[in-house]
């Protein structure tokens, strides 16, 4: 599913973030990254949906090469992409309906199959009484788990987070981290970037550590399981 | 639980080939493939009209500010508006001047009455006079003397010092300048005439004058045109910045250019559109405004001359151009600046 092929990513003025990384996810894995800040974490994410592109290798996302993914052509790919944001980015001035069901507006589903659809993640993370509410109505963790309904909600086979569990308190966290299992034990392949060594410790999925944006430790953890 | 990933088991490979193709709309499953054609347009058309409606909304959530966009955009559309009615109505006036245009030929003194009429006769026979007119010597003197209070000191004159007029209207087809001033040659030329009068010089200095005036609202157009570019483009640049966030979140979630842009295209013509029938408003206000005292100022000259106001089609043209101008604006606006918001530069 994910493929790094000696990655390098160097911002200019800077060391490089990553350097000839290579890693491999196969699909249906869930997979934590961690790693200390500026191990590059963010920016491994950040080439799978390519907001950023390698400066040296390959990244291959389903067997598709992104080097290969024209500047025009990167909406199409973002939408078999499922993402969520530590700050879970959501579009405070809509309700929790449009925020979900904007990547199957966008990807121009009709309107009956777009409700349909929102309300069966809205059902899944818990959050199905709240589809009028606004956002900034909801608790942090209600928010986050729009944020990830959002993310799932088209149904992609990787999503990716960043960090989803930053800004919440233990039980919420690991509340988060048991909807992420549940979407992968359905199927979907998940890396999640964070650094709650201990929460990721109690789920025992793979681990991977980054340190300089080297591959310090890569952990199989069990197979895919209850945790 | 399981449902809604049970269609997590179709094949991958159409999948690979589908980021090729970012503005076509992903086939959520299998079985509703053969309907995209139909269901496609559908739900391009439903897509437009909630971007219609979304945009008009949120104008409406901020009145002051669109209020004031449009009276600029109204008021630049108006000028231009107002100059082109100003011109066609002085030349819808010239056309009926045009008409009076009349030669005054004067005989010789000396000269009877009976000549006057047989020369007027041999001119309402030229195939380019449709009329004539003689006023004799003794009429001429009775109306200035009516017209001018100077009746006591023209009873001193022993003679009348006046000469018999005949007053020729050229044909309908021969009023250009050329043709009566080939029409005054003849009349001269003729036996007993002292002096031929066409003064044609003010038709030509007014229609002179007529296209400086088309020329100057072609002028305005094109300035003002530019400057609803500008303001809407403006207003639309400023929208744009304020919702980076919005538009950030869309990108990433898969949005493609023309999706993020359309509400903001829609917001430009909806402005020129407001624009468009403000300036509309305007030019009808004025035309109300102007019509009494114009009607009045034409009755003390005689005419039933009468303001004409915008044709249909010509208030469409506002309306429609206004709506295009502001579309087109925000269309530049948004190349130019969306551009710029990618997700991952502002952090």
């Amino acid at each position: 599913m994910i493929r790094f092929q000696q990655v390098s990513k160097r911002y200019p003025g800077s060391g490089d973030a990553l350097s000839e990384l290579t890693l491999e996810v196969d699909a249906g894995e869930m997979v934590f990254l961690t790693g200390h800040s500026g191990a590059g974490k963010s920016t491994l994410l950040k080439l799978i949906a390519l907001i950023e592109r390698p400066t040296r290798g390959q990244v291959l996302i389903n067997n598709r090469n992104t080097s290969g993914v024209s500047r025009r052509a990167i909406p199409g790919f973002r939408r078999d992409l499922g993402i969520v944001f530590q700050d879970h980015k959501l579009l405070q001035d809509r309700t929790v309906f449009d925020n979900v069901g904007l990547p199957l507006v966008i990807a121009g589903l009709r309107r009956k199959e777009v409700g349909k659809r929102v309300r069966a993640a809205l059902d899944q993370v818990g959050l199905l009484d709240k589809e009028g509410s606004m956002p900034l109505a909801l608790s942090t963790g209600e928010q986050q788990r729009i944020g990830i309904a959002r993310a799932v909600v088209a149904k992609p086979p990787l999503v990716i987070a960043d960090e989803p569990t930053g800004n919440l308190d233990p039980d919420l966290s690991l509340e988060i981290m048991n909807l992420f299992c549940r979407f992968n034990e359905v199927g979907t392949t998940i890396l999640i970037a964070s650094h709650d060594l201990a929460l990721i410790e109690r789920l025992g999925r793979r681990r991977v550590e980054l340190k300089d944006g080297r591959l310090a430790a890569d952990s199989h953890g069990p197979s895919p399981g209850h945790a | 639980m399981v449902r809604p990933q049970a269609t997590r088991k179709r094949p991958p490979a159409p999948k690979r080939d589908r980021g090729a193709r970012p503005n076509r709309r992903r086939a959520p499953r299998k079985a509703r493939e053969p309907r995209t054609g139909s269901g496609g347009i559908v739900t391009w058309l439903s897509r437009h009209a909630q971007s219609l409606v979304g945009s008009l909304g949120r104008l409406a959530r901020h009145p002051l500010n669109t209020g004031m966009t449009m009276a600029v955009i109204g008021i630049a559309l108006a000028l231009p508006a107002l100059l082109h009615l100003s011109v066609t109505n002085i030349r819808a006036l010239s056309g009926q001047w045009r008409d009076s245009v009349e030669l005054s030929v004067y005989l010789e003194h000396g000269r009877s009455e009976d000549e006057a009429r047989s020369l007027a006769a041999a001119l309402e026979r030229r195939p380019d006079v449709m009329e004539t007119q003689v006023v004799t010597a003794d009429e001429a003197l009775g109306q200035f003397r009516a017209a001018s209070g100077f009746g006591p000191a023209l009873d001193a004159l022993e003679d009348n010092p006046l000469p018999h007029l005949v007053t020729v209207r050229p044909e309908e087809n021969h009023t250009t300048a050329d043709a009566v001033a080939a029409l005054a040659a003849v009349a001269g030329d003729m036996a007993g005439v002292a002096e031929v009068r066409a003064d044609t010089d003010w038709v030509r200095r007014l229609h002179g004058m007529l296209d400086v005036g088309r020329r100057l609202v072609m002028l305005a157009v094109i300035v003002l045109a530019v400057s609803i570019l500008l303001i809407v483009g403006n207003t639309i640049r400023l929208d744009i910045q304020n919702r980076s966030q919005e538009i950030e979140v869309q990108k990433l979630v898969g949005a493609s250019n023309g999706f993020i842009r359309r509400p903001f295209l829609y917001s430009g013509a909806w402005y020129g559109l407001g624009g468009g029938l403000l300036a509309l408003g305007i030019v009808q206000a004025a035309l109300w405004a102007l019509s009494g005292p114009v009607a009045r100022l034409a009755g003390l000259y005689g005419s039933d001359f009468r303001l004409a106001g915008l044709k249909p089609e010509d208030a469409l043209l506002l309306v429609g151009g206004g709506a295009a101008l502001g579309w087109l604006g925000s269309g530049i606006a948004a190349a130019r600046n969306m551009r710029r918001i990618e997700p991952g530069r502002s952090e």
